[in-house]
């Protein structure tokens, strides 16, 4: 005879607060071991960092407790300590740059602007989101703002054509990644859209080869939004977020199926688009060379970055350089796509490996609140951005590393950029929103629904 | 800053890293949550939820009063089978999945089977569209039908009756 039992998760807000502490502490250290390591002194700007980071800790801290107290302890002092990671290897590579070469980099500043801007933009939706469910009301609005940034880049006065990619607009002089907006957008898409036909989609249709295929009428829209995103990332010529977009999509589908037929389905869908982009597109085929064989002589020039990003990561070995120890300036784009190799460079594989575990912890969370959650909304949106964030990691270091070819992705809170830093400082907002949903005792989740939302769709009858 | 000062420093960071991913990893490791299957039978767990109910005064003169007339579920057959649920006036899902009120542990029950209502004074049982159907006194239902005291709701191999009494 079995039974069921429901055990209460412990709020853990005072160990959340100490592993912020550490955290922030873990980042300035790091920062201040940049200025020691190059120029032998400690930044002038540490005591400016050191304060605005306490500041910072000190919101998350406030607005969890008032906004969340059953969320996750581990989500938040994860993303600060890979965001304080993050800037301080941004300046490191800031100050190779300075001082090995006659260029001037100053990206490293922009970054901690923009850690505010996000900081502050994921308080503000932990404050205007009381329930990750709203959203599900929203769920067409969302598939077409996905869309529409997703075009923006099109748009002519808008676009702002970098490093052979369509994939920036330009607003008032700042350049901004609106896929990545699109990514958490299209995730809401997903998730509404495949809560509510997940039954008919995994039990309705024919049955070929002992392989459950959906209905054409079920698989239509889903077949179009993925048409759509592949079709306009090859316009847009970035191959990186139509690898996101396309595993995100396979992935919220597998989850809310629960059928491994549809795992085959992705991998036969994304074959022709890779054999087509592998086979006819120049840049494609550049990159399949160098993820095979970089280092041989008729090769070396045409895949300079990569050669230099394993020499810096061969440079760094085990125990690494040291932070502000390494050459991230002979790396092109050290401090944004090749972000990985600084740090392998200065922390060396142990380090670099702490890092890597961080982010499988903060996965590990977001599926933990994705299997937590009461609701197949809730499920679904934390299942989709917790993947997206591995399938990240896993397309830039795997990348970097020559176990995939390379493409354009940024890393999540290490890499230098605004709009990826924001956009993921709001999946952490949303994934601390939904982990309080999951731990909420069943009693207070009663008193939440009452007040909270009084005319919430019912779940039950849908 | 001397030399060693500096390395004591950067070995103190990598450490400190790691130390930071054990002190997570430690935290998980006592942090257990949610709805899970257990064998009946075994030690109760002291850290086993008691679920209140919204209001614990009103339940509490409701438990003790035996003048007042309560509406249960009770499984009579099936893996569950001794499992009472007193029903309030919310809507009650039954089904395999972790949402559901009664959480069935029979294969051959759906995810979400099916659903106990409240409708002007009486409870209605509705089939949610699950695989196997859902019998009522031994006839397939299609949509809500009425559940009256007495009558047997099968679903899968569970056999669920609707009872009313004092308590």
């Amino acid at each position: 005879m079995v039974t069921v039992v429901s055990y209460t998760a412990r709020p853990r807000r005072l160990l959340q607060a100490l592993l912020l502490l550490i955290a922030a502490a873990l980042g300035v250290l790091t920062y201040a071991l940049v200025g020691l390591g190059r120029e032998g002194e400690l930044p002038a700007d540490l005591m400016t960092i050191s304060i605005g980071a306490g500041v910072l800790i000190v919101v998350l801290q406030i607005a969890v407790m008032w906004r969340a107290p059953f969320a996750d302890p581990v989500i938040l002092p994860i993303g600060v300590l890979l965001n304080g990671i993050g800037i301080a290897m941004i300046s490191s590579y800031d100050s190779a740059v300075n001082k090995f070469t006659a260029i001037h980099a100053e990206y490293a500043g922009r970054q901690e602007l923009w850690t505010g801007v996000g900081v502050v933009l994921a308080v503000a939706l932990m404050f205007a989101l009381r329930d990750h469910r709203m959203l599900r009301r929203y769920t067409w609005i969302f598939a077409v703002s996905g869309a529409v940034l997703l075009l923006m880049p099109l748009v002519p006065f808008l676009t702002d054509e970098k490093y052979g990619s369509k994939i920036w607009i330009n607003i008032a002089g700042y350049s901004f990644q609106p896929a990545e907006l699109a990514k958490i957008c299209i995730a809401i898409f997903f998730a509404g859209y495949l809560v509510s036909r997940r039954d008919t989609l995994a039990l309705a249709g024919p049955k070929v080869l002992g392989i459950q295929l959906p209905r054409w009428s079920d698989f239509g829209p889903i077949l179009g939004a993925w048409a759509f995103c592949i079709a306009i990332l090859v316009f847009e010529t970035d191959l990186g977020t139509a690898l996101m977009f396309f595993g995100l999509f396979v992935a919220m589908l597998y989850v809310a199926t629960d059928r491994l037929s549809w795992l085959v389905i992705g991998a036969v869908m994304f074959l022709p688009p890779a054999i087509f982009a592998a086979t006819l597109l120049g840049h494609v085929r550049t990159r399949f060379t160098c993820w095979l064989d970089p280092l041989s002589r008729e090769n070396f020039s045409s895949c300079e970055q990569i050669d230099r990003g394993l020499f810096g990561l061969a440079n760094g070995g085990l125990l690494g350089k040291g932070p502000g120890g390494g050459r991230p300036d002979m790396v092109p784009f050290g401090h944004s796509d090749f972000i990985y190799t600084t740090l392998a460079e200065e922390l060396g594989m142990i380090g670099a490996f702490a890092v890597l575990m961080l982010y499988m912890l903060l996965v590990q969370r977001a599926l933990r609140a994705a299997v937590g959650i009461s609701d197949g909304f809730g499920t679904l949106l934390a299942a989709g951005l917790g993947f997206v964030l591995a399938l990240q990691v896993f397309v830039v270091v795997g990348g970097i590393t020559r176990v995939i070819p390379l493409t354009g992705l940024t890393l999540p809170f290490l890499a230098a950029g605004g709009s990826s830093l924001v956009c993921n400082w709001i999946i952490l907002a949303l994934l601390v929103r939904m982990s309080d949903a999951a731990r909420r005792p069943a009693a207070r989740r009663v008193d939440a629904d009452a007040s909270a939302s009084p005319r919430r769709p019912q779940e039950v009858a849908s | 800053m001397s030399e060693l000062t500096i390395l004591v420093l950067r070995i103190a960071l990598v450490l400190g890293l790691w130390l930071f991913v054990v002190a997570v990893l430690l935290i998980l490791r006592n942090d257990l949550f949610g709805t899970t299957v257990v064998n009946r039978g075994t030690k109760p767990d002291p850290r086993r939820e008691q679920r209140p109910s919204a209001d614990p005064a009103q339940a509490a003169s409701l438990r003790t009063d035996p003048s007042v007339i309560a509406t249960a579920l009770v499984v009579t057959a099936g893996p569950l089978r001794g499992t009472t649920l007193t029903l309030g006036r919310t809507p009650v899902l039954i089904g395999r999945a972790p949402e559901c009120t009664l959480v069935l542990d029979d294969d051959y029950a759906s995810n979400r089977h099916a659903r106990v209502f409240p409708q002007d004074d009486e409870w209605m049982v509705e089939d949610l569209g699950s695989t196997n159907g859902t019998l009522l006194s031994g006839t397939t239902i299609e949509g809500a039908v009425p559940f009256r005291p007495g009558a047997q709701v099968r679903i899968g191999r569970t056999e669920i009756e609707l009872r009313r009494g004092p308590r």
